[in-house]
């Protein structure tokens, strides 16, 4: 089994959501009441622990904003 | 094993590419020039190709492309890219030479230079953003733009008798004897950016292996000139952009070569 995790440049990042929407496992959000320098709403992680590191948001992202980390773990 | 454990250099799948710089891009959020920026450099990364690339950047949203991506650029004037690219190659015949181009550059003001250059066999990549708009100078109708699609300057919709009908550019090239491999992509999802990557790789190849003129399409969103969100746009794009312009590899010469 697969554990993930990611970065998220989130100076960098636009708000578009692209991510949201490619996460299979639905734990990437928009930061509620939160923006960046430029205004933007960024994009954050939540339940952590449940990331496979798929890195599907990594490769949506058209800012390239989002760095994946994973490891194998042996259950 | 906690986040901290899992974020170390070693593990790291993926990343912003080595050769797309720090600069923050100026497109609007979820635009579809970062996904193929970002591919783009990833595959000339890829390829070993850093130092032996020359690029040509278009007139439109993507003509700072060369402030982004890290190889050499030259800025061509409007949708004067191919011809540009033509010279480039020929006096470069070991480089890497491509242009960047969106609907408004390539198939409007451009379209007899990306004819030409196509029908010549050039050994150059047209890498083609289309998202059926001119979205830097603020939404107007291009040659691609759909049927009943609404413009600032349709805005009942485009109708065949006023306006004429969508440019399908990709087709069209497909049907020229100098070219190698056609291919039209999207990049709205994880599988589509995979399928394009391959097609733009397989275009770059055939370049430096002086076979034929290579186009790839991309079918893109324009999220600010169509009036819609990033995630509404991608949905629109395959309701409505798919029917027109189909997703697919029109052409390859080099497969027909194996086949036969």
């Amino acid at each position: 089994m697969n554990q993930g995790a990611i970065v998220i440049d989130t100076c960098r990042c636009k708000g578009c959501s692209l991510c949201v929407e490619a996460c299979p496992l639905h734990i990437l959000r928009l930061a509620p009441k939160r923006v960046n320098i430029k205004g933007y709403p960024y994009a954050e992680q939540v339940n952590v622990e449940q990331c496979t590191g798929c890195a599907s948001c990594a490769i949506v992202c058209p800012d390239a904003c989002i760095s994946v980390y994973r490891v194998k773990v042996k259950m | 094993m906690t986040t901290q454990d899992i974020i170390r250099p070693e593990n790291l799948v993926a990343t912003k590419p080595r050769l797309l710089n720090d600069l923050t891009m100026h497109y609007c959020p979820g635009c579809s020039h970062g996904v193929v920026h970002k591919l783009i450099a990833e595959i000339i990364d890829e390829m070993g190709l850093a130092e032996k690339t020359i690029a040509i950047s278009p007139v439109g949203c993507a003509v700072f492309a060369y402030r982004y991506l890290d190889v050499d650029w030259l800025e061509a004037a409007h949708g004067r890219a191919p011809a540009l690219a033509s010279a480039a190659k020929r006096l470069w015949p070991d480089r890497l030479v491509f242009t960047y181009q969106g609907d408004g550059d390539l198939a409007c003001i451009g379209a007899g230079e990306t004819i030409h250059a196509l029908n010549r066999g050039e050994k150059i990549t047209i890498i083609f953003i289309n998202n059926a708009i001119y979205g830097m100078t603020g939404g107007q109708m291009a040659p691609t733009t759909l049927m009943g699609m609404k413009t600032s300057t349709c805005p009942y919709g485009r109708q065949a008798d006023l306006h004429g009908y969508p440019l399908n550019i990709t087709d069209l090239a497909a049907q020229l004897e100098g070219t190698a491999f056609v291919s039209r992509q999207s990049v709205e999802t994880v599988g589509a950016i995979l399928k394009a990557k391959k097609a733009i790789r397989h275009a770059f190849e055939n370049s430096m292996n002086g076979i034929g003129s290579n186009l790839v399409e991309i079918v893109s969103t324009c999220s600010s000139g169509w009036k819609t969100s990033p995630v509404q746009a991608n949905k629109w794009m395959e309701e409505n952009m798919f029917k027109y312009y189909h997703i697919g590899d029109i052409k390859d010469i080099t497969k027909e070569q194996s086949t036969h």
